[in-house]
C-alpha cells in the first residue's frame, strides 16, 4: 500500500500538536521552535503531494478509506482533487508564517501553538474529506481552536466576538447537519445501504431524490456554507471575529477558513443536488453582487484597518461565490482560482496590519500617516500588496476575478456587469486608506516607527512572490484545477437540462488558456 | 406432598440470577445500617461501609455480566411471572445505573466528610434508591415500575436534604419531595386507567389485549398514556414537568445532583421506553406525537432558560432539560434505532453530567456555598487541569464533533431522520437548541479562561481529593475515547436493543 499522504496531513499536525502539549510550558523558545518545525514538515509533505498530484485528471487522487463507525454508515474516507489541492497547499503555506509572525505572542505559547496546530490539522481534514459526516466533524472542530485562539489572544471584545462567531457557525451547521443526515437515509431508504460517501451521493442524488425535496436540502446546506463563507446578510460574525483575533487567527480565519464555505458549495451543494443549484442559481448570483458592492462600500466607510480587511473579504469571497455559480468553466476556474489568490494577499494584508499593531497599539487609520516616509518598505510593500488585493494584471488576484466575472458574463451578463464595479470599489477603499495612512508627513510616533525586519519580511515576501507568480503564470494551477471543474460542470450538465455557455473557439477575447479548454470540449463533441 | 393441599398459594418460580443486581445492591445498603448500629465510631462506621458499598457495586456489577452472558447464549427472559424482564436492555441501563453510583460514591466519599454528614447512612440510602433504579430497569409490569419508582425516589427525597443545616438543601428536599409525590400518585392514576382499559398491569399483557382487541372507546387508554407520561416526564425532568429541576440540582449537595442527572434520568427513561415500547408499541401513532411536543418542550425550555442564568449548578440543570428533550428525540422515533440511540445518549450522558458536577462540587467548595459563574472567574490560572477538564465535558456536552456528546447527538438525530417526516424538523430544532446551549457551554469556558479582576479576593479551591479526581478523569477519557471510537459503545447499545422482551 502507498504510504496515505492525506492521513499523514491531518495527521501530523495533530500529532506536533500533542507533542507541544507535552513540553513544559517555561521553555517559550522549545515550544516554538517544536511547532515550526510540525509545521514545516506538514508543509514539505503538502508541496511532496503537490508534486505527486497527477496534473490533467479530475477524479481523486491518494484515495484512502477505512470504516470508522460502520452501525451509523460512517467511514473515514480522504482524497484529493484540483478543487481541494490549492486549499491543502495554502493551509500548509500559512500555518508556518502565522508561527513566524506571532513571536509577539508571550502569553501562554504553549496553547497559542497548539491550537494553532490543531487547527491546520482540522482544515486539513475538512477540505480532504470525501464523506459528507467526516467533513462535518472536521468543519466543527475547526471552530473550537480558533474560538480559543480569538477568545485567549484576542483584542477588545474578544469574548464576545469569538462566541458570536461559534453561535453563528453552529447555527449554520445546524442546518447542515439535519441535510446530511437526509440525503444519506434517503439514500438508504431508496437503494438499501446507508453511506455518507460524497462519490456515491453525488452519483445517486440528481436522480434519486425529488426535486422539492432536493431544493429543501439544498437551501439547508446552502444556509451552513453561507454563513460561512460569509454571504450577506448573514456576514455581521466576520467583522466582529477578524478584528478581534490575534494576526494569526485573522490570517487563517480569512486565508483558508473562510474557503469551507465555498469550498462546501463546489464540492457538496452543487454535485449533489445539481439541479435545485441551477434553479436557484440567480439567488446566490444576486446576494454575491450584493456582497460585493456592500462589502466594498462599509470597506471604505471603516475607520479600522483590520474592520477594512474584512469587509473587503466580504467582496472578494463575493466574487467566488459569483464564479461558483455562474457555473460556467471560466467562472468554477476563477471561483477556486481567487480562493488561493485571496488566501495569499488577505494573508499579507492581515500581516502588515499585524505588525503594525505591534508597533503602535492601535489599528485606526486616522492614527497613522505618513508612514511610507518613516518606513519605507513596509510602504511600499503595502501598496503593492494592495494593488494585488484589488486586482491589478500582474497579479493573482487579477486572474481570478477576470475569469469569475468572464464566467458570469458569458450566461448572467448583468451581474457581471454590476459586480465589475467591485473592482474599482476595492481600488477605492484600499488606495484610500493607504493614501491616509502611509502618505503625508509623519508626526508624533509615527515618524519613529521601525520598519519591517527580517522576520516580518520572511513572513510576507514569500506570499507576495506567490501572488505575483500566480498572476504572471497562472497555468501551473489552472492546469490542476482546470480538470476538476470541468468534471463538476459536465456532472451537473448530464444530471439536469442545464447547459453551460461556451464562447465560440474563434471568439476574439478568449487567452490562450482559454484555447485549450475550448480544444478540449470539441474533442469531447467528436 | 404439600400438606395443606390444592389451597396452596402458588408461588411462582424465581430466577435468582434475574434478581441478584437488585437483590446484592439492597443487601448492601441493609448490611451498611446493621454495621452501623454494631460500630459507633464513625471513623471506623464510614470506611468499613465505604468497602461495603464497593463490594455491593463489584457484586451486583458481576451478577449483570453473568446476566449479559446469559442472555447472549440463551435470549432474554422473563421471571417472577413475568414482572421481571432480563434482557439486553435492562442489563445496558443497569450497567450505566452501576457505572453512576459507582461515581456518586466516590464523589460522596471525601464530600461527607468536608461536610461533616453521617457517612453510612448517606451510602445506604444511595445503594437503596439505585438498587430500586435497577428494578426499574427491568420491571415488566406497571404495579413493579410503580413499586421501583417508589425505592428509587424515597430515598432521594432524604438525600437531596441531606445537607440538613443548609436550608437550601432542606428547601430542594422539600420540593422535590411534593412534587414527587404528586408525580407518582398521577403515574398510579395512570397505571390505574391503563388497567382499566386494557385489563392487565403486565406490559406483554397490555400489548397482547391491545394487539387482539380493537377498542371502540380510546379515551381511558388515552388518558391513562398521558397521565403515565406526565409522572415519568417528572422524573425524567422533561419539561413542562421540569419545574423543580433547577431548583433541586441547585440545592441538593453535588454528589446527589450528580446522580440524579446521569442514574435516575437513565431509570426513568428506562420505564418510559419499556412502557411505551412493549406495552403500548402497537399504539406508537399515539404517543409520538406527545413525545414530539415533550421534546421540543425540554429542547426549548433547557436551551433557553439556560442562557438566562447565573448559576453553573443551575446553568448544568437546564442543560439537563435540555439533553433529556435529545434523548427524547431519539426515543419518539419509535424504531429500533431510537431506542438504541436513546441507550447511546443515556450512557455518554450519565459521564458528561457526573463529570461535570465533579468539577462544579470542587469549585463550590465547602458547604456547596458558591457555584456562581463568578467563582469560575480564572480558575484557568489557578487550576489550569480543572479548567481543561471542564471546557472538554462542556464541549462534549455542545455536541462538538471527536467528543462522546457528538456520537450521541448524531445517534439521536440518525435516528429522528430515519423516522422521517416531522422528525426532521425535531432534529432541526433540536440542532438549534444546541447551538443557543454552546452559547452557555462557551459562556462558562469563557468565563474560565477570563481573568479574576485585579485585587478581588478569591476564595482559594481546595485540592481535587482522590475519588473525585477519578471520576474527573475517567469522564474525560471516556469523552475523548467514545468521541473518537465509538464502536464498542454503539455496538453494545445495539446488541442491547435486539434482545428487548417484547
Amino acid at each position: 500500500m502507498d504510504f496515505p499522504i492525506l492521513t499523514a496531513l491531518i495527521l501530523l499536525p495533530f500529532v506536533g500538536a500533542l507533542f507541544v502539549a507535552c513540553l513544559p510550558s517555561n521553555r517559550p523558545e522549545t515550544i516554538r521552535i517544536a511547532g515550526m518545525m510540525t509545521a514545516i514538515a506538514t508543509l514539505g509533505l503538502a508541496l511532496w503531494m503537490l508534486a505527486d498530484f497527477e496534473t490533467g485528471k479530475a477524479g481523486y487522487q491518494f484515495l484512502s478509506s477505512h470504516s470508522w463507525f460502520s452501525d451509523l454508515g460512517v467511514r473515514y474516507t480522504v482524497g484529493v482533487d484540483g478543487i481541494s489541492l490549492f486549499m491543502v497547499v495554502l493551509n500548509a503555506l500559512l500555518l508556518p508564517i502565522a508561527l513566524l509572525a506571532s513571536t509577539g505572542v508571550n502569553e501562554r505559547v504553549k496553547a497559542f501553538t497548539v491550537w494553532l496546530l490543531v487547527l491546520e490539522a482540522a482544515l486539513m481534514g475538512a477540505f480532504l474529506a470525501l464523506d459528507l459526516v467526516l467533513f462535518f466533524v472536521f468543519f466543527e472542530v475547526v471552530l473550537v481552536p480558533m474560538y480559543f485562539l480569538i477568545a485567549g489572544w484576542g483584542h477588545g471584545r474578544r469574548n464576545y466576538a469569538a462566541t458570536k462567531f461559534f453561535i453563528y457557525t453552529m447555527a449554520g451547521s445546524a442546518f447542515l447537519f439535519v441535510g446530511i443526515l437526509a440525503v444519506g437515509f434517503l439514500h438508504q431508504s431508496s437503494t438499501g445501504l446507508l453511506t455518507f460517501d460524497v462519490r456515491v451521493l453525488t452519483q445517486w442524488a440528481p436522480a434519486g431524490i425529488a426535486p422539492t425535496t432536493a431544493a429543501w436540502l439544498f437551501a439547508a446546506f446552502s444556509i451552513a456554507f453561507a454563513v460561512k463563507v460569509p454571504l450577506v446578510p448573514l456576514h455581521t460574525w466576520l467583522p466582529d471575529a477578524h478584528t478581534e483575533a490575534p494576526t494569526a487567527g485573522s490570517v487563517i480565519l480569512a486565508g483558508v477558513m473562510l474557503k469551507l464555505g465555498t469550498y462546501g458549495f463546489l464540492r457538496f451543494a452543487i454535485p449533489i443536488f445539481p439541479a435545485a443549484a441551477v434553479k436557484y442559481a440567480p439567488v446566490l448570483l444576486t446576494l454575491a453582487v450584493i456582497g460585493i458592492i456592500y462589502g466594498a462600500i462599509v470597506a471604505t466607510m471603516q475607520p479600522d484597518l483590520k474592520r477594512l480587511v474584512a469587509y473587503s473579504s466580504i467582496a472578494h469571497l463575493g466574487f467566488v461565490v459569483l464564479g461558483t455559480f455562474a457555473l460556467t468553466r471560466q467562472g468554477l476556474d476563477g471561483a477556486v482560482f481567487t480562493m488561493l489568490s485571496h488566501g495569499l494577499t488577505t494573508g499579507v494584508l492581515f500581516l502588515i496590519i499585524g505588525f503594525l499593531y505591534e508597533r503602535r497599539h492601535t489599528r485606526l487609520i486616522a492614527d497613522f500617516g505618513g508612514l511610507w516616509r518613516s518606513a519605507p518598505i513596509m510602504g511600499g510593500l503595502f501598496v503593492v500588496t494592495a494593488f494585488a488585493s484589488i486586482g491589478l494584471p500582474g497579479f493573482s488576484g487579477f486572474v481570478g476575478e477576470f475569469l469569475a466575472l468572464l464566467g458570469t458574463f458569458m450566461g448572467h451578463r448583468w451581474y457581471a456587469v454590476v459586480a465589475a464595479s467591485g473592482v474599482i470599489l476595492a481600488a477605492i477603499y484600499l488606495l484610500w486608506a493607504v493614501q491616509r495612512a502611509f502618505t503625508g508627513v509623519p508626526e508624533g510616533d509615527n515618524a519613529t516607527i521601525s520598519d519591517l525586519n527580517v522576520r516580518e519580511l520572511a513572513c510576507i515576501l514569500p506570499l507576495l512572490a506567490l501572488s505575483l507568480f500566480l498572476g504572471l503564470y497562472p497555468k501551473p494551477a489552472l492546469d490542476r484545477i482546470g480538470p476538476s471543474v470541468k468534471a463538476v460542470i459536465a456532472h451537473v450538465e448530464k444530471s439536469t437540462s442545464y447547459e453551460s455557455p461556451k464562447f465560440s473557439k474563434n471568439s476574439p477575447i478568449l487567452n490562450e488558456e482559454r484555447m485549450d479548454h475550448g480544444s478540449d470540449e470539441m474533442e469531447e463533441s467528436k | 406432598m404439600n400438606p395443606l393441599g390444592a389451597a396452596s398459594i402458588i408461588t411462582p418460580g424465581v430466577d435468582w440470577l434475574g434478581v441478584a443486581p437488585v437483590a446484592l445492591l439492597a443487601l448492601a445498603a441493609i448490611g451498611i445500617v446493621l454495621q452501623r448500629s454494631i460500630l459507633r465510631r464513625a471513623s471506623v462506621a464510614y470506611p468499613s461501609a465505604l468497602v461495603v458499598a464497593a463490594v455491593g457495586i463489584i457484586l451486583s456489577a458481576v451478577a449483570l455480566a453473568a446476566q449479559w452472558s446469559r442472555v447472549q447464549t440463551d435470549g432474554s427472559y422473563t421471571t417472577l411471572s413475568n414482572m421481571v424482564a432480563v434482557d439486553g436492555f435492562s442489563i445496558f441501563i443497569g450497567g450505566v445505573v452501576l457505572f453512576a453510583t459507582a461515581c456518586s460514591v466516590l464523589l460522596a466519599s471525601r464530600y461527607l466528610d468536608r461536610e461533616r454528614l453521617d457517612g453510612p447512612e448517606y451510602l445506604a440510602l444511595m445503594l437503596l434508591s439505585a438498587s430500586g433504579m435497577l428494578a426499574m430497569s427491568s420491571s415488566n409490569d406497571l404495579i413493579a415500575i410503580f413499586v421501583a419508582l417508589e425505592i428509587v425516589s424515597i430515598p432521594l427525597y432524604v438525600l437531596v436534604a441531606y445537607d440538613r443545616r443548609r436550608s437550601t438543601s432542606l428547601e430542594a428536599g422539600m420540593k422535590y419531595f411534593l412534587l414527587g409525590a404528586f408525580a407518582s400518585a398521577v403515574f398510579l392514576y395512570g397505571i390505574a386507567l391503563t388497567y382499566g382499559a386494557t385489563g392487565s398491569t403486565g406490559l406483554v399483557g397490555i400489548a397482547n389485549y391491545l394487539s387482539e382487541v380493537t377498542l371502540l372507546e380510546r379515551g381511558t387508554l388515552l388518558a391513562g398514556l398521558v397521565l403515565m407520561l406526565v409522572g415519568l416526564g417528572f422524573k425524567v425532568a422533561a419539561a413542562p414537568f421540569h419545574m423543580w429541576t433547577p431548583d433541586v440540582y441547585q440545592g441538593a449537595p453535588t454528589p446527589v445532583t450528580a446522580f440524579m442527572a446521569s442514574a435516575t434520568k437513565a431509570a426513568a427513561f428506562a420505564a418510559l421506553i419499556r412502557i411505551l415500547y412493549t406495552g403500548l408499541g402497537g399504539s406508537s401513532s399515539d404517543w409520538r406525537p406527545l413525545l414530539w411536543v415533550l421534546a421540543v418542550l425540554s429542547l426549548l425550555v433547557g436551551s433557553i432558560g439556560a442562557v438566562i442564568q447565573t448559576d453553573v449548578k443551575r446553568m448544568l440543570a437546564y442543560s439537563s432539560i435540555n439533553h433529556a428533550g435529545f434523548i427524547l428525540i431519539g426515543v419518539q422515533a419509535g424504531t429500533i434505532k431510537g431506542v438504541s440511540s436513546a441507550l447511546t445518549y443515556l450512557a455518554i450522558y450519565a459521564f458528561l453530567a457526573v463529570g461535570s458536577f465533579a468539577i462544579v462540587g470542587v469549585v463550590a467548595g465547602r458547604g456547596d456555598a458558591d457555584s456562581d459563574l463568578e467563582r469560575f472567574k480564572g480558575l484557568s490560572t489557578r487550576r489550569s487541569a480543572l479548567s481543561w477538564a471542564f471546557t472538554l465535558l462542556l464541549l462534549a456536552q455542545a455536541g462538538v464533533p471527536l467528543t462522546a456528546g457528538f456520537i450521541a447527538k448524531f445517534g439521536v438525530f440518525s435516528a429522528a431522520a430515519g423516522a422521517g417526516g416531522t422528525s426532521y424538523l425535531l432534529a432541526l430544532i433540536g440542532m438549534l437548541t444546541a447551538a443557543i446551549a454552546a452559547f452557555v457551554y462557551l459562556r462558562i469556558a469563557a468565563t474560565m479562561f477570563t481573568p479574576a479582576v485585579e485585587g478581588t479576593e478569591m476564595a482559594p479551591i481546595a485540592k481535587v481529593d482522590l475519588g473525585t479526581g477519578i471520576v474527573i478523569g475517567f469522564s474525560c477519557a471516556l469523552t475523548i475515547v467514545i468521541g473518537v471510537a465509538p464502536g464498542l459503545l454503539l455496538g453494545l447499545a445495539e446488541r442491547a436493543t435486539l434482545l428487548f422482551v417484547r
